[in-house]
């Protein structure tokens, strides 16, 4: 494919609420639930953070660190399921605030946690055909669960941006191939005008979740003819801190592989960004030479698969931006009624 | 605050894109377009601030506008940035004891407002403790 990773960046809104504060308000046990999500606490985004200053904080990063011009970005895709406006694209927000307009195509898309590595595919498809030097693929939300529902325990905000360029010197990582797998599996959607979404309970485990990543896994380790052990590190969509390692023992990878990049114990789920962070925080410490399985999962259902092969580019590029470690460990914790007074759950 | 107003201004709510004037070099934000000290020889041109800077001075706000409410008490800071301007700002993420002055602070890019629930959103810059 000859395309690449030429920069990344991540950010994760500052606040924190633990398990345990959510657990205290609906009388739940919160140990039996920080064991069955494997989970302790989740981000929150401040009053004034929504999916598109989240977005900006990410791209500002990515751009930092591809150390380009941003005039010569051609694309931008912004994958969220919590866009601030239901008609005007986040991703013209993002285009102007890292000055990358007027001369580019934008859009904003959709498809519930896997978005954001849409967007990588399309920036690879046209970087790969010339029509773009540089695009940009961000996954970002403000995800909310609605108050009582298990999802409000991970259903948390953050995002990851990544510029794609044409595989070479300037590059940090080649993305060797992609592979996707899509069905329609009604395990989780949001209605119109409706503030939270709906799941399957347990319908979206097995049918969907595990069904999509490990075919997706599957379809693009035979398409390079790669075995597990061929990767030094592996990251899988993360809903809860469970999931990507299950996910990962059904497919051969050890825990080992998996736990640079599953960082749902500490922030929650990202949703759109989950993959992406997950990604860059291998990124953070992975050598040249490293090989990142990266399997994205959005409800609907489907998964985006790549093969990222570390480049030399890494070194010089790592520190010219805040790494995830940095972000997870600045961190404010917040108590249960200052979390539904940010969230505009609370309105006087 | 109305639309044309708010979109005229992207550039420095976005990007603190001020102006210099390349006869005596100094540096203004909010942009001017004409040189205090040069007039009619001054020379001004866009100019990106870099966004970092330390406090002056400022106040905390308990009685908050229509609109800001819920995040009172906030800090409202006079801000030097590195390159000389000083502007008006918001200090975001922190409580109002965390704030010196002459503490650095950086840029980020949040919500300033919106105009109800089915207006424009508006954003731009506020500071965080660096
Ligand atoms: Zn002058």
């Amino acid at each position: 494919m000859e395309v690449g990773i030429v920069g990344y960046g991540v950010y994760i809104p500052l606040y924190r609420i633990k398990v345990e504060e959510i657990a205290k308000v609906w009388g739940a046990d919160a140990e039996r639930i920080k064991r069955g999500l494997f989970l302790e606490e989740k981000s929150v985004p401040g009053p004034d953070e929504d999916t598109a200053t989240i977005a900006v904080e990410a791209a500002r990063n990515a751009v930092k660190r591809a150390g380009i011009n941003p005039q010569d970005i051609g694309a931008i895709y912004v994958g969220s399921e919590s866009h601030p406006y239901a008609v005007k694209p986040t991703a013209t927000i993002v285009a102007e605030a890292i000055e990358a307009t007027p001369d580019l195509t934008a859009a904003d898309y959709e498809f519930a946690c896997k978005a954001g590595t849409a967007g990588i595919q399309t920036c690879m498809g046209m970087v790969g055909a010339g029509m773009i030097k540089y695009g940009m693929a961000i996954g970002a939300d403000t995800a909310q669960g609605a108050p009582g529902d298990p999802l409000e325990y991970t259903a948390s905000a953050g995002g990851g941006a990544v510029i794609v360029g044409k595989d070479g010197s300037q590059c940090l990582a080649a993305i060797e191939d992609t592979y996707s797998y899509t069905t329609d599996t009604p395990d989780f959607w949001r209605r119109e005008m409706r503030p939270y979404p709906k799941h399957g309970g347990r319908f979206t485990g097995k049918p969907a979740y595990f069904k999509h990543v490990l075919s997706a896994a599957h379809g693009l380790l035979r398409k390079l003819q790669l075995a597990p052990q061929d990767f030094t590190y592996a990251v899988f969509h993360q809903p809860n801190g469970k999931f990507p390692l299950q996910a990962g023992k059904e497919l051969g990878f050890t825990k080992e592989q998996i736990m640079s990049g599953l960082l749902t114990p500490k922030i929650g789920n990202t949703y759109s960004g989950a993959s992406m962070i997950g990604l860059a925080a291998i990124l953070d410490q992975a050598k040249p030479g490293d090989r990142i399985l990266v399997v994205s999962f959005g409800s609907g259902a489907g998964s985006d698969a790549f093969s990222i092969l570390v480049r030399d580019g890494i070194e010089a590029k790592r520190d010219a931006a805040p790494m995830v470690a940095d972000y997870i460990n600045l961190k404010i914790n917040v108590d249960y009624a200052t979390y539904t007074k940010f969230r505009q759950l609370l309105v006087r | 605050m109305g639309v044309p107003r708010f979109w005229r201004e992207i550039p420095n709510r976005y990007n603190l894109i001020g102006t210099r004037c390349g006869t005596c070099n100094k540096i203004f934000f909010p942009p001017r377009y004409i040189c205090p000290s040069c007039r009619r020889t001054g020379k001004l041109e866009p100019y990106k601030l870099g966004g970092k800077g330390k406090i002056v001075s400022y106040t905390v706000t308990y009685v908050a506008p229509n609109g800001f409410e819920d995040q009172a008490p906030y800090v409202m800071a006079i801000i030097e940035l590195d390159e000389g301007p000083k502007l008006t700002a918001q200090v975001t993420d922190c409580s109002p004891g965390q704030v010196r002055i002459g503490d650095r602070v950086e840029m980020v890019f949040r919500r300033m407002g919106q105009e109800g629930e089915d207006g424009p959103i508006y954003y731009g810059y506020k500071f965080r403790l660096a």
